[in-house]
């Protein structure tokens, strides 16, 4: 048993924290927000060159052999800055499906180009029906002597827009019909039949929605053998909610810097905010939720490859219970800052939207104490 | 970074276990499970403390000259774990983890001589003299008042909420020798005998119905000045390293999460009718294990900074905190779960000695008891706000 971070990993820690102090500020932001893409392609290839793009790819495939610990140190650094590139796009959840489902020949093709920035992925999984439930895909793959057809809609597409492929799920079809096997297809952004719409994302990046009318794919568009995704799906997508945790726990932490600093600055009555009693105590109790969605995010991620059921309940305490945070966190970030807070011309609004985001993205609060509850009771410790 | 134990860990977590199946009693163990106070009563505390005596691990905190086991911090949190997975009884903990560790870092070598054996041995039982009537929060208010009459004290006052008085031997207490410029000074840090002439003790009774707090009053009560602890007029400074030890021994999620699981077991029974068919029910209950979750990673998290020597902090105060909250959370969705069985009122005390059938199931009969006797958990060892007000000072810096 032992929680303290290893020597690389403090070093992870210091060159991200202070890449994000040096590089992302907020002049950058800004500028991102009112970006057609939405982040800094300059920036991506600084995440190259720094090995972040290949931190969680196998070691024979050029990457770094790093785990979920190491991506929510990066990702707690980024959520300090609001950092808007498609890392969670691309490298959490795409390079974890293709780890997790492609076959040797796909990995070889795809891995080394994500590590090295020249390939961005996103995963076009959501549809409106299903609303927070992984298993539900409308979306059809039928087979035919030329390989396969994807029809159907996606929505809330992370960064799909700046994809060069996109992962699409959809049910499997063969001659007698549905086979209640659901997979994973690589579908070129270029695709024809393929129509992506994009939208500014609440909190900065970008999403879309994506229409697939018939979509031809050869074959080997396909990962691996066929065999269900589902479970690879729910694996990548509690760890994405634990990367998104210790992203979360970044931005809180900004939140409760920035609203300390002001409540010691502004006077009102002739003495400084955090004068008050009750001023004080709202702060400690946003620093007391602040560590408690700190020691939760990092427990999804020390437990991200126990075994199924351990795993996702470690991923959904996480979610329901940051998620609870950061709303508290972020709205009263905004009620201590008074009016300004409500404003563009502070950036709390901006950290705040970020946490709104992060609290809806794969089902909020009660979506997952409810998958909690569903996926058994309390068992064992630590 | 790692969750799990190590072999070592693991062999000793083994021992542990072991030790637990061949020394917990069943009477032990229902009387622990029927105590809604937070105390087992001394007969059955006290011979488990003889128990851990008997194998070396009767003071886990101290060092191993005084007959600390020398366990790591990762020892202690299994050891702890453990004893609350088994339920064990809740040893009063105002001996070995209180007034213990006051006398090791600031006693003379005869009080350590005389009275740290008798803390292990379970021979003295101690009670805590701090609270008094005029003095909750503002503990360095307290007027007790102790004058030098040669080589005696003459101690008069009250002191409140002390428990386990009516079956404490001894008392460590704070009492004032002298008018400082500040409150804090001039309070100093003593041990009484509790058969000295002129104490006597009023039972205060709490809304779950038990006795476990006490009012006591000194009416002239000569104390030798030999059992003042440290310099006189320093008692401030060794109380309140007392009560960070109070806040402190952090390790609580373990026993958080048998609390829970029991309400989760009368849940899932045809006692309640299914109360956790209830979405709302099965929801809370994921909602308090998911805090519980939090707080025993906290806990863990500490443990890992002490285990490289590293100084937690304020952090204490988080624990001390959510610990109470989250307690009082799983009493209160114990009240709602047992539902009608809520009203039945149990009177005798103590529960395990209940020679008749009761009004209700026995898995209930602490229910209701611990949520009203719980309140006081977010009270003693510091209020919440009191806890809030140490955050925004150490960690905030505001």
């Amino acid at each position: 048993m032992d929680l303290n971070l290893s020597d690389e990993q403090r070093l992870l820690r210091e060159s991200a924290e202070r890449f994000v102090a040096e590089s992302y500020d907020a002049d950058h932001r800004r500028k991102m927000a009112n970006d057609p893409l939405g982040f800094s392609p300059a920036v991506w290839k600084q995440f190259a060159e720094l090995g972040w793009l290949a931190l969680p790819i196998p070691e024979e495939l050029d990457g770094l052999g790093g785990g979920p610990v190491e991506i929510g140190i990066l990702m707690e650094a980024f959520g300090r800055g609001l950092v808007s590139e498609p890392y969670i796009a691309t490298v959490v959840l795409g390079a974890a499906l293709i780890d997790k489902c492609a076959s040797t020949a796909q990995k070889q093709a795809s891995l080394p180009k994500i590590a090295d920035g020249s390939l961005k992925l996103a995963f076009a999984h959501s549809e409106r029906a299903a609303r927070f439930d992984l298993a539900k895909v409308a979306t059809s793959a039928t087979k035919s002597a030329h390989g396969w057809h994807l029809s159907g809609s996606k929505i809330a597409v992370l960064d799909g827009h700046a994809a060069d492929d996109l992962i699409v799920s959809a049910h499997l079809h063969d001659h007698r019909g549905p086979s209640g096997r659901i997979g994973l297809f690589l579908v070129p952004a270029t695709a024809s039949d393929l129509a992506i719409s994009d939208y500014p994302r609440l909190g900065g990046g970008r999403a879309c929605n994506i229409e697939l009318s018939g979509v031809q794919l050869p074959e080997d568009a396909l990962l691996g053998d066929g065999r269900d995704a589902l479970p690879a799906i729910e694996w990548a997508v509690d760890r994405a909610m634990a990367a998104l945790g210790a992203e979360a726990v970044g931005i809180m932490q900004t939140l409760l810097d920035t609203t300390l600093e002001y409540t010691k600055i502004r006077e009102q009555f002739g003495r400084p905010l955090s004068a008050n009693q009750v001023i004080r105590h709202r702060l400690a109790d946003m620093a007391i939720q602040v560590d408690e969605a700190r020691s939760m995010a990092l427990r999804a991620a020390l437990k991200a490859d126990s075994p199924p059921v351990e795993r996702a309940r470690a991923a959904s305490a996480a979610k329901a219970k940051i998620g609870k945070c950061a709303r508290f966190v972020g709205e009263q970030s905004i009620q201590l800052h008074g009016g300004m807070g409500v404003t563009e011309e502070l950036e709390v609004g901006a950290y705040f939207k970020r946490l709104v985001a992060f609290d809806t993205l794969f089902g909020g609060s009660a979506h997952h104490y409810a998958r909690h509850a569903q996926l058994g009771r309390i068992t064992q410790s630590a | 970074m790692d969750l799990s134990f190590n072999a070592e860990e693991r062999a000793f977590q083994n021992e542990v276990r072991g030790f637990i199946a061949k020394n917990l009693t069943e009477e032990m163990k229902r009387a622990t499970a029927l105590t809604p106070s937070v105390f087992s009563d001394p007969d059955i505390g006290m011979a488990w403390q003889r128990a851990l005596h008997r194998r070396g691990w009767g003071a886990p905190g101290w060092p191993v000259d005084h007959g600390g086991p020398d366990w790591t911090p990762a020892q202690r949190w299994i050891f702890e774990s453990e004893c609350a997975r088994a339920g064990v009884p809740n040893v009063n903990v105002m001996g070995v983890k209180m007034v213990g560790p006051v006398i090791i870092g600031f006693g003379s070598p005869e009080q350590k001589n005389f009275y740290l054996p008798r803390i292990l041995s379970g021979e003295d039982y101690w009670c805590q003299g701090y609270s008094e009537p005029g003095s909750g929060s503002d503990l360095s208010s307290l007027k007790t008042r102790a004058v030098r009459d040669g080589d005696d004290y003459i101690i008069n006052g009250t002191k409140i909420w002390t428990t386990h008085a009516h079956h404490a031997n001894r008392m460590f207490a704070l009492v004032r020798t002298s008018d400082g410029p500040r409150q804090q000074d001039g309070i100093s840090f003593i041990l009484i005998d509790m058969k000295t002439p002129g104490i006597t003790t009023r039972p205060i009774l709490t809304i779950g119905g038990d006795h476990e707090v006490n009012q006591v009053f000194f009416d002239d009560v000569r104390v030798p000045v030999a059992n003042r602890v440290g310099e006189e007029g320093k008692g401030w400074t060794y109380g309140k390293y007392l009560l960070e030890f109070e806040r402190g021994s952090g390790i609580a999620s373990a026993k958080l999460r048998e609390g829970l699981r029991a309400i989760t077991e009368l849940a899932e029974s045809d006692l309640t009718g299914r109360a956790i068919d209830s979405p709302d029910i099965a929801s809370r209950i994921s909602e308090v294990e998911v805090d519980i979750d939090a707080l025993e990673m906290t806990e863990l998290r500490v443990l890992s900074a002490l285990q490289t020597g590293q100084n937690p902090g304020a952090v204490s105060s988080i624990l001390k905190l959510r610990n109470s909250e989250i307690r009082q959370a799983v009493t209160r969705l114990g009240v709602d779960v047992i539902g009608h069985d809520a009203l039945a009122v149990e009177p005798t005390r103590p529960l395990y000695k209940l020679n008749r059938e009761p009004a209700l199931p026995e898995d209930m009969l602490t229910v209701v008891p611990e949520y009203l006797n719980g309140r006081a958990y977010t009270i003693f060892g510091g209020t919440s706000e009191i806890q809030r007000d140490i955050i925004a000072k150490m960690m905030l810096g505001i």
